[in-house]
């Protein structure tokens, strides 16, 4: 049951992702990208993440995504003829050559290592927000202010750069 | 039970996939689209490994690696907007602005 459902997540993320660069309309991109995020998280729950799970449909799919659709509605593009750049093509072989070589040393590999101190026993005994909430407001609590911080300077940065220059010139005059 | 390396094989592909769409798409909006998948990509890699390491330390980067998303969403998309105002057109090519 959980392979199949692996299977699925897996295989419907990365569809989404080849149709996201894909499409031609924009809209249709956000859209495919929409599909990519919840299957992502479809894939967060596999993993015993359940407070990711619902961070990323919560900020992801609900408010990046909605901000994406909402400056794609803002500027009433046009869709574009030449929507790729074709020429480097001979690029996008060579790395996907690479990327096969990389795949395959991947899957040969055993990836062990020192065990950390949150079996999957611990956690779902007192759920994953619990578990998460405990190690950042601990162990992690400066990056989380650092990352408040940032949240700030770039709420400001945005607020800063749309705003429009011709109520600057009016206030001057 | 799933193997870790088929989770990081998916967090490969979708990586892959993210960086030929940065590489090759013309549409600015497109391009930080193709960002957001690279940055989910190394979401899945954080969290399988904290699941397969018995560590909480992937998760908590993970959010932060959100965080960090919805401020790099915010900023670059106020960007666009302010280069749109000037030349009405979201083009990567046409961007040299900067270009000395």
């Amino acid at each position: 049951m959980v392979l199949f459902f692996f299977v699925y997540f897996s295989l419907v993320s990365i569809v989404a992702g080849v149709f996201t660069i894909a499409f031609r309309n924009p809209v249709h991109c956000g859209l495919a990208l929409l599909t990519l995020l919840l299957h992502v998280a479809g894939l967060f729950v596999l993993l015993n993440a359940e407070f990711l799970f619902a961070v990323q449909i919560i900020v992801y799919a609900g408010a990046i995504l909605v901000l994406y659709l909402f400056v794609l509605m803002l500027l009433n593009l046009k869709t574009e003829q030449r929507y790729l750049h074709t020429r480097h093509a001979i690029i996008l072989f060579a790395t996907a050559g690479i990327f096969g070589e990389l795949l395959l040393l991947l899957l040969q590999s055993p990836f062990s290592g020192a065990k950390g101190d949150a079996p999957a026993v611990a956690i779902l005994q007192d759920g994953d927000s619990f578990a998460v909430g405990i190690k950042m407001f601990s162990d992690y609590l400066l990056p989380f202010e650092i990352v408040g911080v940032f949240l700030l300077g770039a709420i400001i940065g945005a607020i800063v750069l749309a705003k429009t220059p011709t109520a600057v010139d009016a206030e001057q005059e | 039970m799933i193997p870790l390396s088929a989770y990081v094989a998916v967090s490969a592909v979708l990586f892959t996939t993210g960086l030929i769409g940065v590489l090759i798409r013309r549409n600015f909006i497109i391009v930080l689209m193709s960002v957001e998948i690279m940055l989910n990509a190394a979401n899945i890699n954080l969290v399988a490994f904290s699941h397969y390491l018995e560590s909480m330390a992937g998760q908590i980067v993970a959010l932060f690696v959100i965080a960090i998303a919805a401020g790099e969403a915010a900023v670059g998309l106020a960007i666009i907007i302010v280069v749109f105002r000037g030349r009405l057109s979201t083009n990567v090519d046409e961007l040299n602005l900067l270009k000395w």
